[in-house]
């Protein structure tokens, strides 16, 4: 429904409220990162971006998400797919299951891959005599980072796929369009800004995880430290502002991220 | 399992089905595998003296109590947003629209290593609070705003179309044929919204029991004190002690799995009553 | 962007396959309060004719050894006790002669636990008694994890056993009453400081000489002051190549080389201007003002030697469990 201008003394301080709560919660942190950041001026604030540890943690941050939001935008599409067009026996659990990791604490997302990939884990042992290491490189992140945004596509999909129906799709087949034209030309177009909200809220998370990625990490400085992981590091190194800069470059994504959003959410929603 | 119960019109069962289980038990069903069969390898009474340790019984009281309160917060702050957002037409909506997603977009270690910094003794709050002798960094309120602030989202984005679906005519209705505002609102617009309402707290509340980033830069980690389950497990973890480390995470996963199952059952209970009422 | 993905992928296989080319880098795994002090060893290290790079990654000692046994590829180890390095002989990716492969049983510097008080030094804390006095807030990291936290226990022991001429029950009773005065026990003795300076909590932290002096220079003397006790215990800090990862990478040249360069009198020059004592007696006599005299205790001599301190000490059930009540 279409809201109209508030009318009475009461609504107008409930959106009072409602402002100032925003304000003292969302606006101020926001500010503070930036505020931070710059305290020490544009050129100091520039320096401790390019110090190369912190570059070298946007750019393994940024390949990271690189990796993981196309991956997951296939098999998230993929899912929903299956889930919505077919019926089948255990798609209860199928779904239960995409959805775990997105109730689990990072922290158990971390020890669940050091328990199959770690040298006293379930695989370790069998890959490392081929020279395979998993733990404490790229991959272990790439890893976790896959596992702790599986179901943010899927989730965004479901829905609109299930409430979209089949008729399109069907007309597709019928007309004589083989099953990739119908997703090309019919199930992408429908699906398009589903995918990319889930892609967005993928890419968030992923450039942010920190407690899945702290445990497979091993936090080499220039080689497996994301820009979580560096911020925290700067901040026990006594190094405050490097910190905020890290952190401002993180906020901007994510100042980003919502303005994409709120951009979707239109097409979404309308 | 995948066995097709009827034939479909609809190509690409096989592959789509090949890609979910390959990638379903590759990211996620394997790994959790490794973990089930370190806690199996267990024996009970081990499992049973770890996960009923006084240490962790203080961080299962510690962890719960704060996500607990959060949730109530963000449970009444949450519905005054959504409130706000769907009925009002007002300057700096938008705005206010959009940063409400700012927890899910702000990374967990940027949100604590800020918060931290706003309620330091010389921080915007803290030299606000901290003479009128409010404590919040490495205290449990700490835990808890922590908490509140990553999970604002949740009951926000619950609510918010559920109410943007309660129809407008009928409340003027029921206004017209006498009813007060909040007979209106006690009457039709709170059942209806009532299950997307505790959905949205069940999903706050899984959050705030799961966060890790934002709590560890401000809780202290106090063991008995401002410890919260996450970091008992990653304790253990760098102490080499991988038994207690997968026990816990095992406590973790069963609650995650029981947060799933609790929310799958309310959204069929919410189309139900929404069928039901139709 | 499909070259972009291409050589993202490709970056990333390399970086987590062993290189089979001779490497070009090396990785140290540190333990948690040498970050300065191996940042301005690797620069000193960089301007010698060395091209190799070193990486490094740091937390606590008995942290950073998991983390090797569980496949961190580092080249060498610089650890700060000697238990931790025999761990990873243990697992065999140390060969069990790895004292002998540098001087001084590997041990290019050394320091030893000693006190961090606020300025002022309001609860007048002098040595280690005054730790278990009552209202005495003490930090200092868990020695389950970390290095430093154990030398802080052998350190205290070795004090306690004098002080009550080795009554055992009294120096239990002692160090009982010491570690329930530990508000918060940090995994690394970095994060001990950072809850010292930066969380305000507790009165005295106990660490590193070497990191109470690089505390009081960085956030300034009229904050902090460093208190040596009467007896410490000599903290030697072991290195060692870490034998089967430079063998599968090629990297052994480079990690003896690197480590080589720790004991050289500009590796010690470093070491002692970022306040680890030096062992090269030059260099310590030029450095002598920035240290003062303290009485050290060895582990022969108090404790009979590491392989005893690891079996009646810290393992599951010795006697630091008996004192560590509140883990």
């Amino acid at each position: 429904m279409v809201g109209a201008p508030p009318r009475s003394a009461g609504s107008i301080l409930l959106i009072l409220l409602a402002f100032v709560f925003a304000g003292i919660a969302l606006l101020a942190p926001l500010a503070l990162i930036f505020s931070f950041a710059l305290r020490e001026g544009l050129g100091a604030y520039f320096a401790a971006i390019f110090e190369p540890g912190t570059l070298h943690a946007i750019f393994l941050t940024v390949v990271t998400a690189i990796i993981v939001v196309p991956i997951n935008m296939f098999v998230g599409a993929a899912l929903a797919w299956l889930v919505t067009r077919f019926t089948f026996r255990g798609q209860q659990l199928l779904v239960a299951v995409i959805e775990l990791p997105a109730a689990i604490s990072p922290i158990v997302a971390g020890v669940v891959y050091l328990f199959l990939y770690g040298n006293q884990g379930l695989l370790g042992p069998i890959l490392q005599p081929l020279g395979l290491q998993i733990m404490f490189t790229p991959l272990a992140i790439v890893l976790v980072s896959l596992f702790v945004t599986a179901p943010y596509v899927a989730r965004e999909l479901i829905p609109l796929m299930r409430q979209q129906g089949t008729e399109d799709e069907e007309a597709a087949l019928s007309l004589g369009a083989n099953g990739w034209q119908m997703f090309w030309h019919v199930t992408l177009p429908n699906i398009r800004w589903g995918l990319v909200y889930g892609a967005v809220l993928t890419n968030a998370r992923v450039m942010g995880e920190f407690g899945a990625v702290s445990v497979v990490s091993g936090s080499i400085r220039g080689q497996t430290n994301t820009l979580p992981l560096q911020i925290n590091l700067l901040f026990n190194d006594f190094n405050i502002a490097g910190s905020f800069a890290a952190a401002s470059t993180l906020a901007l994504i994510a100042v980003v991220t919502l303005l994409i959003k709120s951009a979707l959410e239109a097409n979404v929603r309308g | 399992m995948a066995k097709q119960r009827s034939k479909h019109l609809l190509p690409g069962f096989g592959l789509t089905m090949g890609i979910s289980l390959f990638y379903i038990t590759l990211i996620i069903a394997l790994p959790i595998l490794a973990m089930l069969l370190k806690v199996a390898g267990m024996g009970l009474p081990e499992f049973w003296r770890i996960v009923s340790s006084n240490r962790a019984l203080a961080a299962y009281r510690i962890t719960f109590s704060s996500a607990l309160i959060a949730t109530v917060i963000n449970g009444v702050v949450g519905l005054l947003l959504a409130w706000v957002l769907t009925r009002y037409r007002f300057p700096g909506r938008r705005i206010l629209d959009a940063l409400i997603d700012l927890p899910f977009a702000l990374p967990t270690a940027v949100a604590g290593l800020v918060l931290v910094t706003l309620f330091a003794d010389t921080g915007w709050y803290g030299q606000l609070l901290e003479p009128n002798g409010i404590k919040v960094n490495y205290t449990q309120l700490g835990i808890i705003l922590a908490m509140t602030f990553t999970s604002i989202p949740f009951v926000v984005r619950a609510v918010q179309p559920v109410l943007e679906e309660v129809d407008a005519d009928f409340e003027s209705v029921a206004t017209t044929l006498g009813a007060s505002r909040w007979q209106v609102f006690s009457r039709i617009i709170w059942p209806t919204i009532l299950p997307a309402f505790i959905g949205g707290c069940v999903l706050s509340f899984a959050r705030s029991l799961g966060e890790f980033g934002a709590v560890v830069f401000i809780a202290g980690n106090l063991p008995g004190l401002t410890e919260i389950v996450s970091l008992l497990i990653f304790i253990r973890l760098d102490e080499y002690n991988y038994e207690a480390a997968a026990a816990l995470a095992f406590v973790l996963l069963v609650v995650a799995l029981a947060t799933l199952i609790a929310t799958n059952m309310l959204a069929a209970w919410q189309v139900r009553y929404v069928g039901r009422k139709s | 962007m499909n070259k972009l993905l291409a050589s993202a992928v490709a970056a990333l296989v390399l970086a987590s396959s062993p290189v089979l080319a001779q490497p070009t880098d090396i990785l140290n795994a540190s333990y948690d309060i040498a970050r300065e002090l191996f940042e301005a060893e690797n620069a000193a290290y960089a301007a010698t004719s060395a091209t190799v790079t070193v990486n490094q990654s740091h937390a606590g000692s008995s942290a950073q050894a998991r983390a090797i046994l569980e496949g961190l590829q580092a080249d060498v180890a610089t650890f700060n006790q000697v238990t931790d390095i025999q761990k990873l002989v243990e697992g065999g990716y140390v060969s069990d002669d790895w004292a002998s492969e540098f001087p001084n049983n590997a041990a290019p510097f050394y320091s030893f636990p000693s006190f961090l008080v606020r300025a002022g030094n309001p609860k007048g804390i002098k040595d280690w008694g005054d730790l278990a006095a009552e209202g005495v807030q003490v930090i200092f990291p868990n020695p389950k994890t970390s290095g430093n936290g154990r030398y802080t226990y052998l350190a205290a022991r070795a004090w306690a056993t004098e002080e009550y001429a080795g009554d055992e029950a009294k120096i239990e009773e002692f160090l009982t009453k010491l570690f329930a005065n530990v508000p918060v026990f940090e995994t690394g003795g970095r994060a001990a400081t950072t809850a010292f300076t930066e969380r305000q909590l507790g009165d005295v932290l106990v660490t590193f000489e070497a990191e109470t002096l690089g505390v009081v220079k960085q956030l300034g003397a009229d904050k902090y002051e460093a208190v040596v006790p009467s007896v410490s215990f000599l903290s030697e800090f072991p290195v060692a190549i870490v034998d089967k990862v430079v063998d599968a990478r090629g990297s052994r040249d480079l990690a003896k080389a690197y480590l080589d360069f720790l004991f050289t009198p500009e590796g010690q020059e470093v070491a002692a201007a970022n306040f680890h004592r030096p062992q090269d007696e030059t260099v310590a006599a030029a450095n002598a003002s920035t240290f003062p005299e303290v009485r050290l205790v060895t582990v022969e001599d108090a404790f009979g030697g590491w392989d005893k301190v690891a079996s009646e000490h810290f393992a599951d059930g010795g006697l630091l469990d008996k004192v560590f009540v509140n883990q």
